[in-house]
């Protein structure tokens, strides 16, 4: 199946279906709202029948969209896969349409992205957290959110209050050891990305 | 033989012989089986509503592995994060390994010579039946028979010691490199790859004829656990979950990588997708493995394991290193800032023992992703315990949960 | 110092059936050779311990028979694999159940100091929130040298002053 005809074809389902730049196997870009639409036209027309990926980019804190969801289905007839694209209207409260009555795996992935993202999917039916506890307060794959983390309380009350252990931010001095791309020679020398703090030293109120 | 039976008056029942739910006020019981459990693989909670012993709603738990890889993978330096793909499948880490590297080669679309695809064809194909073996083994010590993850465990060591002398670690073994693979083959090594696969077929054969006309075994896993073949495809099964239950995937065949097309092999499929037929379809996958191997071996094609020209991905050879300037350049760039990959996104399956390992990589340039999502199989293929462990009972939930193979190092990433 | 590893000269016909020693020396004994395991099979370090357990690095050989999935019936608890903050509460609940003495095995990088992990959901180090006794490096360790952690950990035992603890407890 040639991009070009599938394009053509999904045109009409959404006209503001646009290309994306991809690597590999064809991708397109298309409003959140459509979506789903778009998606049982591929699946119901052009064999497009298993979901294999559902998941999301954060494009940075400044940018604007700042997320952007992202699927992936593949056609066990004609083996290839597709890439649909669609960027959350709100940046501060992310949301996209769920895409459960079309595919059941999307009841886990979405609850994923959920977790990792915070993007509310409309629609589905049971959206909490899957990876991380119920209770945890960020999004860990935000690019605001630190690599160590944040501190919290532990879930589990009881155990926190024998032990006092609190979950704690890990311990970056030392690593991971990666250069920068940097016009500066002294960024360019590998460098934990964040030395303010370290077991000796403590960490500087923000 | 007379039997007395004391017959219970109901509350105002005018004294009838009163039935069972009547005394007793009955309600589900909620079990929380996990995290730490003998039969889950892995740190997996499943909290079960019983009524009786037959499961009316199961809720799985994961998390309890969720390490952070994506967010780790943001910081890392594409060779840097080699190791943690070992981590995801820990029973076929040399499967993982090949399947980062072509999705990162995909990205940069790069080349790698076939001496090293064939390579990489003949590593993941031994995974595949390390993890097949120890996929058997945990299962039948889960049903109960013991003595299979005895003789599969004492095979795996033998796969054990080749792996060792290949990379230089029992199972962890960061074997690949984006562009190419970090050693060639010791001398010798396919010699006693070949003495393996000849040791293993007569090993295969008895198992099967401990379990596969076993009159238990059989009751302990025919029909049950069915998955029909629209639930698999609905609920984002891969590998031998959806093989097993007829659907006739696989990504080796159909979307062939690393030189697989040379290779003749079948694909075994299942019929009614209970956990007996997908414990066939592993068995047999074993021996179509073996086949791959023999074929892989003998045509192994000469030449450099590496991309010789991809001066700015894989790092040069050490000698030329220490005694030239551009390549101590090149290195040390290749090292610190990692391999210099072009702009762009990429998505890439490969057929993995649990199912399709995916890597979907988006990349704004530089030697570090923006973005990496790992698309671990064991996590679309828990997802239908949710339907299939309805009206199961107990015990068979050690069962369903064995055939569907799952690792947690995938699953929660 | 107590130590269980003294010889004996011991003559049947002389001293009757009756061994005459410290009460340290044989506590110490008898524990060290029957420790069963508590498998907190987390990660890959899981395997490593499944192939200790399993037949080419016997670990039943050193009394650690029983692999005992029950908190209660167990003396030893083996940390294998990446502790998370979320696994972390059941951890120290299954802790929490074990009989008294009970010792506990950090086995890899991931249990003894977080491992390559260092993230927001890891736990850096089992020994937040349990004592350990014996840490083990390697990722994974070799059977081997689950094996070793063991017979350090029978080396630790056997200098304990179990009478004492016993009689004052």
């Amino acid at each position: 199946m040639i991009a070009q005809d599938l394009k053509s074809a999904l045109k009409e389902t959404c006209p503001e279906l646009d290309d994306r730049d991809s690597t590999d196997w064809p991708a397109f870009n298309c409003p959140v709202g459509s979506i789903p639409n778009v998606v049982k036209e591929l699946r119901d027309d052009h064999g497009f029948d298993a979901l294999m990926d559902a998941t999301a980019i954060d494009n940075g804190v400044e940018a604007s969209p700042r997320f952007t969801v992202v699927y992936h289905l593949y056609s066990p007839e004609n083996h290839t896969y597709v890439r649909l694209a669609g960027d959350c209207l709100d940046d501060e409260a992310p949301s996209a349409p769920s895409l459960v009555d079309l595919f059941k795996s999307a009841n886990w992935m979405e609850r994923e992205t959920y977790d990792m993202f915070g993007i509310i999917y409309e629609g589905h039916p049971d959206l909490r957290r899957i990876l991380m506890w119920d209770e945890y307060p960020h999004h860990p794959l935000r690019k605001d959110f630190p690599l160590a983390g944040h501190e919290n309380e532990l879930w589990d009350p009881e155990i926190a209050e024998n032990t006092g252990v609190k979950v704690k931010p890990a311990p970056m001095a030392g690593g991971p050891f990666v250069a920068q791309q940097s016009v500066f020679e002294s960024k360019r020398e590998p460098a934990a990305k964040d030395e303010s703090w370290s077991e000796e030293k403590a960490k500087p109120d923000q | 033989m007379s039997t007395e039976t004391t017959e219970y008056a109901a509350p105002d029942s005018g004294g009838k012989a009163a039935t069972a739910a009547q005394v007793f006020e009955t309600e589900h019981l909620e079990v929380s089986m996990g995290p730490s459990h003998p039969s889950t693989h892995g740190v997996l909670r499943l909290n079960l509503e019983l009524d009786g012993e037959i499961v009316k709603m199961c809720d799985p738990v994961l998390g309890y592995l969720h390490r952070g890889d994506e967010k780790i993978a943001e910081n890392m330096t594409y060779n840097q994060f080699v190791p943690y793909t070992d981590r995801l499948d820990y029973l076929a880490p040399l499967a993982n390994n090949a399947a980062y590297a072509m999705a990162v080669e995909k990205l940069a679309n790069l080349e790698v010579p076939e001496r090293c695809q064939a390579i990489r064809v003949v590593t993941s194909e031994l995974a595949r039946i390390s993890a097949h073996l120890l996929g058997l083994g945990a299962y039948t010590m889960d049903v109960g028979a013991l003595t299979v993850f005895m003789i599969t465990f004492s095979e795996r060591e033998k796969l054990y010691t080749l792996f060792e002398e290949l990379t230089g670690a029992r199972f962890t073994t960061s074997y690949s490199r984006i562009g190419g693979v970090t050693r060639d083959m010791p001398e010798g090594w396919t010699n006693r790859v070949l003495t393996f696969c000849e040791e293993l077929l007569p090993l295969l054969d008895d198992v099967e004829s401990l379990l596969t006309r076993n009159r238990i075994w059989f009751d302990r896993t025919a029909d049950i656990g069915i998955i029909s073949k629209e639930d698999a495809i609905a609920y984002g099964l891969t590998g031998p979950n959806l093989r097993g239950s007829g659907v006739d995937v696989d990504l080796r065949r159909d979307v062939p990588y690393s030189g697989y097309e040379q290779y003749e092999f079948e694909v075994p499929l299942g019929e009614n997708g209970d956990c007996y037929d997908r414990y066939a379809v592993r068995m047999e996958e074993m021996r179509q493995s073996v086949r791959i191997v023999r074929q892989a071996i003998k045509k192994m094609p000469g030449g450099p394991f590496y991309a010789e020209d991809a001066k700015k991905i894989y790092a040069p050879r050490k000698d030329k290193i220490l005694t030239s300037m551009e390549e101590l350049i090149q290195n040390f760039m290749i090292t610190t800032e990692g391999p210099d990959m072009p702009a762009g996104e990429v998505y890439f399956e490969a057929e993995n023992p649990k199912g399709a390992l995916g890597f979907y990589i988006v990349s704004k340039g530089g030697g570090v992703p923006y973005r990496m999502k790992i698309r671990g199989p064991s996590f679309n293929n828990l997802s239908i315990l949710e339907k299939v462990s309805v009206g199961a009972m107990i015990s068979d939930i050690s069962a369903i949960l064995g055939s569907l193979d799952f690792v947690m190092g995938e699953c929660d990433r | 110092m107590v130590s269980s590893n003294q010889d004996f000269g011991y003559n049947s016909k002389v001293e009757g059936g009756v061994i005459v020693s410290k009460a340290d020396a044989v506590i110490n004994w008898v524990r060290t050779h029957s420790l069963w395991p508590m498998p907190m099979g987390l990660a890959c370090c899981a395997i490593e311990l499944m192939a200790a357990g399993a037949s080419r690095f016997d670990i039943s050989r050193f009394g650690a028979e029983v692999m005992r999935f029950s908190p209660r019936q167990s003396d030893v608890m083996i940390v294998a694999g990446t502790v998370t903050y979320k696994m972390a509460p059941a951890l120290r609940r299954i802790y929490d159940q074990m009989a008294d003495p009970k010792w506990v095995i950090a086995m890899g990088a991931c249990a003894s100091s977080g491992g390559m992990y260092r993230s927001y959901a890891t736990l850096q180090g089992v020994d937040r929130i349990v004592p350990v006794d014996v840490y083990v490096s390697g990722c994974p360790p070799r059977p081997e040298a689950l094996l070793d952690a063991l017979m350090k950990l029978q080396d630790k035992i056997s200098t304990e002053y179990s009478a004492k603890n016993l009689l004052e407890a």
